[in-house]
């Protein structure tokens, strides 16, 4: 029932206060983003480590934030907190980080920021979450497909 | 450190961290920008509609925050940011994040803030992985290129 009109007023406050959050930060500007990980630009003073201290402001709140379900028998607005199910470091994950960050380096761009430049810069970045899309669908098609085969035999 | 906005970005990182905890306390979802994405389809009823209003709001949020952001500090632009890269960088670049995101289960919002502050193993190994590689690309396009 994640249809309840308190569910939804959440997943409205949670998109807007994120993407007030990335604008705030400039994490919306992919050139800031790039600055900070060209790393062989600190000894000339050139380096700009702000994406580090919007990590750092994130987990501070969400450390705690993300432990109050202990406190509680279920969610606000649904039955149940969806929890984590993968906890081995598998090939996947190595390969599919390897391959995120080969794109984020190469653009400045992750998905929340390129979302959230739908309402900054739609007629540029539009190109980049409609690749976006068509490569995080095609790619879960493909992992559909082989998991099927596996457990087919 | 040019260009450095400390205030700014912890601010802004603490907004971030509150839009995850609410997701998760009221939701009981967590706040990975590519997996709410990426979970649009196939389509299951009923688990549709909040990830496409989360969705909306990243836009919404970033317009609010292009307004207030400079109200409250000095050092961010007024400005749009802009995008100086080729179209078919844009294409390649999007279908890579989309490809990446989707087998290594998560970006920079859901490994990086939500695993991260859950100390998930799988987590850490996957911001530790995107950020080497994400740096080497760079250093390779500024510095080698």
């Amino acid at each position: 029932m994640n249809r309840s009109l308190p569910a939804l007023l959440a997943a409205a406050a949670s998109g807007i206060i994120f993407g007030i959050g990335l604008a705030i930060s400039r994490m919306i500007d992919p050139q800031k983003v790039l600055n900070f990980l060209d790393f062989a630009a600190i000894p000339s003073g050139g380096w700009d480590p702000s994406l580090a201290f919007v990590m750092l402001g994130g987990v501070l709140v969400a450390f705690f934030g993300m432990r109050l379900d202990r406190l509680m028998v279920a969610p606000l607005a649904v039955p149940s907190f969806i929890r984590q199910v993968h906890f081995e470091i598998d090939r996947p994950i190595v390969t599919g980080a390897a391959i995120f960050g080969l794109g984020w380096g190469l653009t400045g761009l992750c998905p929340g920021p390129a979302i959230a430049n739908l309402g900054l810069i739609p007629s540029s970045i539009a190109l980049f979450v409609a690749a976006m899309l068509v490569g995080s669908w095609s790619m879960g098609q493909i992992m559909q497909w082989s998991a099927n085969r596996r457990a087919g035999g | 450190m040019e260009n450095f906005t400390p205030f700014s970005a912890t601010v802004g990182g603490l907004l971030i961290g509150l839009a995850t905890s609410i997701l998760w306390v009221a939701n009981g979802r967590q706040a990975g920008v590519s997996g709410i994405v990426g979970g649009i389809f196939p389509i299951h009823r009923g688990d549709v509609l909040w990830r496409v209003i989360f969705i909306v709001g990243l836009p919404v949020g970033a317009v609010l925050g292009l307004w207030i952001g400079p109200m409250l500090f000095s050092e961010v632009p007024v400005i749009r940011p802009t995008l100086a890269l080729d179209p078919s960088i844009l294409v390649i670049g999007g279908v890579i994040v989309g490809v990446g995101t989707q087998l290594g289960s998560g970006c920079t919002s859901g490994h990086g803030i939500c695993g991260i502050s859950r100390l998930s193993k799988r987590s850490f190994t996957a911001v530790l992985t995107f950020l080497a590689t994400a740096a080497l690309t760079v250093f390779v396009m500024r510095h080698v290129i």
